[in-house]
């Protein structure tokens, strides 16, 4: 098992002030081992996919509480991929209602977690994650 | 009685209140107890049974009757017997033409005041059309740009006769300006505009984060509101100071408390520094809280709340008026309380926060609607929170009798304790130089965030028991059946194409000189609410007015905290 710790980006898109969540979620990653970078509030697309880029994560992380998320998660994805980052590990959480989830899961947005997740279980979940994508990565090289 | 029989007897007391004392300290040793956390939801330790020797107060200093000082029991002599609270549920979503249609549904409904949402946009100083409003425009709230969506707010309302509370912080005063711009307009002299503007930047700093400019001149703007509504519109409230979003962003009662009453304290003294009198102002600042589960703590608290500020008023800042001693504030049930998982019990929570609020003697009230953790509220939904109030209200009796729990050895226990863990706070704030500085340098911030992370801990390991989230748990992964409000986002487009036409519409050059009077007020140091009135009247748009406020004072920049 490699020993490389996993980097995290947590971000918050948008105009949206709620950060508890996130600061939260930060924390806990943390606290299990990850090393986390945090954006900060009131992020553009643009700013968080460069952010990814120079820091040369293997996870971005989205929290959005605005309803603005059909909006600016797809731009988020499309700005990663256009600085050849489209390979991180995609995901978020917030207010987001069930039914846009499963459109974002189609678009290529791996699980999204609701109120009410424990913080744990989404450290555990990016852990596997995470290892499951560097171990295909290892079987290609 | 003669004294000496009076002696007799009380001694005889005493000696069995304390054989029944160590009679049941013998008892509850032996108890065999549940397995569960006794501790309020902030965390603090509460012993099984409260007595005498936990709760030693001097009536009249301590606690005074209703509408005496220290307020502790309330600001009015007969609280609720002369008038119930107000009922003011909080609306806004899409356009100005939808959540118009919104406040005359709660008008309709028995609402007795309206309370603005603002969509993100608007609460940064951002038009519906820059760049940074993309996607959303009308989402957690209404979008209001100019003076002509504020008509179209309040078209058909009386302002004279309706109270409005705005929440709005950073580019407050415009808003404020909008408003009274738009009253004008209806034929409506300021001086009958009844409300209430947020314009609590410090808070917005520590836990709401939609800010605009940084500290010291969003203060300066603060004052001129202040200042203008003293002489122009005297039955505004220049300010709401909100704890509500501290809490919501993870402090305890404590620090909501805490850190609400010195944000207070740091606005009256900016008040007093700029050559106004404590009582010109103070009677006109009010308040706002949470109401959260924990049913004794939060009406302690706002016991609490009313005795700190009164003493302060008046030993420290001098306040002589009565009016300016006492605390009016706004509730609002706890947002962070509700659960998306089983959300019909959203209902009961809410119903008893909003009776502690009640016990706790709010002046109004908003009841979340059980829907809130997945989208705005449904019609169904607001109607129900507003009936809870109105169920509390007319059937449960309790609003007849002020303070009600006075003198109960918990309740006062209690309240001495929040009250001593706010002063702590005070004291730890002026060491660290005061509130500002600590908020710059994030101090405020981390407080709030390691309650926060303290409180997720103890949901996660099950201390504390969240029903339907980590207790009594239903299929982990079924999803709510539950009606979801969706803005449209033609809203944006509307909008936007509004905006436009106005621009065309309007007289360039009355916009353009409305624009340099308020470059020249920031530079000159007069009172920019009035001019931000003028450039409202001139159909200036909100984002081109904080682009001056912008360019002339920067933008706030959040301290690091992670």
């Amino acid at each position: 098992m490699s020993k490389r710790k996993i980097k995290v980006l947590v971000a918050k898109p948008g105009l949206d002030g709620h950060d508890r969540g996130a600061k939260t979620v930060a924390t806990v990653l943390r606290d299990q081992g990850m090393e986390v970078v945090y954006t900060g509030l009131h992020q553009t697309p643009e700013m968080i996919a460069e952010v990814a880029l120079q820091e040369d994560v293997d996870v971005v992380g989205l929290s959005i509480l605005s309803g603005a998320h059909m909006s600016l998660f797809p731009r988020i994805r499309e700005e990663l991929k256009a600085r050849g980052m489209g390979h991180v590990l995609l995901t978020g959480g917030g207010i987001i209602p069930v039914e846009d989830m499963e459109t974002l899961h189609s678009q290529g947005f791996a699980k999204l977690f609701g109120p009410g997740t424990n913080t744990v279980e989404i450290a555990e979940w990016i852990q596997a994650e995470v290892e499951k994508l560097w171990s295909e990565e290892g079987a290609k090289q | 009685m003669k004294p000496s029989t009076q002696d007799q007897s009380t001694s005889e007391a005493r000696v069995v209140s304390s054989n029944g004392r160590a009679k049941w300290e013998a008892a509850s040793a032996k108890a065999k107890l549940r397995d569960a956390n006794f501790t309020t939801i902030s965390g603090s330790e509460l012993k099984p049974v409260y007595g005498p020797e936990d709760a030693e107060f001097d009536y009249d200093t301590d606690l005074g009757h209703p509408g005496q000082f220290p307020f502790t029991r309330g600001v009015h002599p007969t609280m609720y017997r002369g008038r119930l609270w107000t009922m003011r549920q909080f609306a806004g979503f899409g356009t100005a033409a939808q959540t118009n249609e919104r406040f005359k549904f709660l008008l309709d409904h028995g609402q007795t005041g309206l309370s603005v949402a603002f969509d993100f946009p608007t609460l940064m100083g951002y038009d519906s059309d820059q760049p940074h409003s993309l996607g959303e425009v009308g989402q957690v709230g209404v979008a209001i740009s100019s003076l002509e969506d504020m008509e179209i707010l309040m078209g058909g309302i009386p302002m004279d006769r309706v109270s409005t509370s705005m929440t709005i912080n950073g580019p407050a005063p415009i808003l404020l300006a909008f408003y009274i711009a738009c009253g004008e307009n209806q034929g409506i002299d300021p001086a009958k505009l009844r409300g209430t503007v947020q314009n609590d930047i410090l808070k917005e700093y520590q836990a709401q984060h939609a800010w605009l400019v940084p500290a010291e001149p969003a203060l300066r703007m603060i004052t001129d509101a202040m200042s203008y509504c003293a002489e122009h519109v005297p039955q505004w409230n220049t300010i709401s100071i909100s704890g509500y979003h501290i809490r919501e962003a993870g402090s305890t009662a404590a620090q909501e408390l805490a850190f609400t009453l010195a944000n207070g304290m740091e606005y009256v003294a900016h008040g007093v520094a700029a050559g106004m009198d404590v009582d010109e102002f103070a009677p006109r600042l009010s308040f706002f809280f949470d109401s959260h589960l924990d049913f004794f703590e939060e009406i302690c608290k706002f016991r609490a709340a009313r005795r700190i500020w009164a003493r302060k008023m008046r030993d420290v800042f001098g306040a002589k008026d009565p009016k300016s001693w006492m605390i009016r504030f706004h509730t609002q049930t706890a947002g962070v309380s509700l659960t998306a998982q089983q959300p019909e019990n959203n209902i009961v929570r809410t119903a008893m926060e909003a009776m502690a609020a009640v016990l706790g003697g709010t002046q109004s009230l908003h009841t979340n609607s059980m829907d809130e953790t997945l989208s705005l509220p449904t019609e169904k939904a607001v109607k129900i929170a507003l009936r809870t109030q109105q169920i509390i209200a007319e059937e449960t009796e309790v609003a007849h009798v002020a303070d009600p729990l006075a003198g109960s050895y918990f309740v006062e226990a209690q309240t001495d304790r929040l009250e001593a863990e706010a002063e702590k706070y005070f004291e730890e704030i002026e060491r660290r130089g005061g509130v500002v500085a600590c908020t710059e340098a994030g101090y405020i911030q981390r407080e709030i965030h390691h309650s926060a992370v303290t409180y997720q801990r103890a949901i996660e390991s099950g201390a504390k028991k969240v029903v339907g989230v980590n207790t009594y748990v239903e299929g982990k992964d079924a999803k709510p059946e539950i009606d979801i409000h969706r803005i449209d986002p033609e809203v944006e487009r509307e909008q936007c194409a509004r905006l436009a036409s106005l621009r065309e519409r309007r007289d360039a050059q009355a916009a353009k000189s409305a624009l340099d009077g308020v470059r020249a007020a920031c530079k000159d140091g007069s009172n920019l609410l009035e001019r931000f009135v003028t450039a409202a009247h001139a159909y200036c748009t909100l984002g081109e007015i904080t682009e001056v406020l912008r360019e002339e004072f920067g933008e706030y920049k959040e301290p690091k905290i992670l």
